[in-house]
């Protein structure tokens, strides 16, 4: 059941990001930052993660929930460290995806070459 | 002639747009679909060996991450991209993709110029405006609760 709520969740995710993005002719990196930052904004109004625990990896692999993370570091470190969590929480919720992207990233163009663009 | 070129015109508008839009609204939905079932079989499959849904979420992003700079290496990604559209660009390996393509392009253009500054080509908006709105937000909810609304 949950494999088959999160290939419906995920897949009507990305069906409305593909409807947006063939009316707008919005670039990915816009649609990328759009995501995140929409999905931030849900986490703070408490939509996003009572919607997260139902859907899992439905909700949390779009990066949607790499925006409802951020703010649940926010709100973690400012319980903990009130205003200086404030400044905290995001990158410390955040690290494992961008640490992972980076430094795999950085591995990946080291062993990689250049495709020729067909 | 005229009438046929208005004929003409009205004939592509009203065929190109539906014709290439529901297919690929279709493609993103089992693309995205299939990319985010592969991470609930990760989570379940970590879970299952008694770890926390938080830490077994992490360690999902990871391997997503990894597999598609390993898939995007071997320009298979792309393809992926090319098929599904938004159901490659919205999961977490559209972002891992977005930080690895241009780091590989652009290496011959040496550690720093290259792979050091293009590598943010994607990752660094996002980052950017991911940070500053969950801060935004942060600093609201703190001001709010300081006041004692919520």
């Amino acid at each position: 059941m949950e494999f088959v709520k999160a290939f419906l969740v995920g897949g009507a995710i990305c069906a409305v990001v593909q409807v947006v993005m063939d009316n707008t002719k919005l670039m990915p990196g816009r649609i990328m930052v759009l995501l995140v930052v929409i999905g931030s904004i849900l986490g703070a109004l408490g939509i996003y993660q009572p919607f997260s625990d139902w859907a899992g990896a439905g909700a949390t692999v779009p990066l949607l929930g790499f925006g409802n993370s951020l703010w649940k570091g926010v709100l973690k470190s400012m319980g903990e460290d009130g205003f200086l969590g404030v400044f905290k929480g995001g990158f410390t919720a955040s690290a494992v995806g961008i640490s992972g992207a980076l430094i795999f990233g950085y591995l990946g163009s080291i062993i990689f070459k250049p495709k020729m663009k067909s | 002639m005229e009438v046929n070129k208005k004929a003409y015109e009205a004939y592509v508008k009203e065929v190109t747009p539906v014709n290439k839009k529901l297919p690929n609204i279709i493609k993103a939905f089992l693309v995205g679909g299939i990319i985010c079932t592969i991470g609930q079989i990760c989570t379940t499959l970590i879970m299952n060996q008694g770890v926390e849904k938080d830490t077994a979420s992490a360690w999902t992003t990871l391997i997503l991450i990894a597999a598609s700079v390993i898939l995007t290496g071997l320009n298979i990604y792309p393809k992926i991209t090319k098929f599904g559209g938004a159901g490659a660009l919205v999961p977490i390996t559209g972002f891992a993709n977005s930080v690895v393509a241009p780091a590989v392009e652009f290496k011959a253009e040496g550690q720093v110029f290259g792979i050091g500054c293009k590598i943010f080509t994607i990752a660094g908006p996002v980052i950017l405006y991911g940070i500053l709105s969950s801060w935004i937000l942060g600093v609201i909810a703190y001001v709010l609760k300081a006041f004692g609304i919520v």
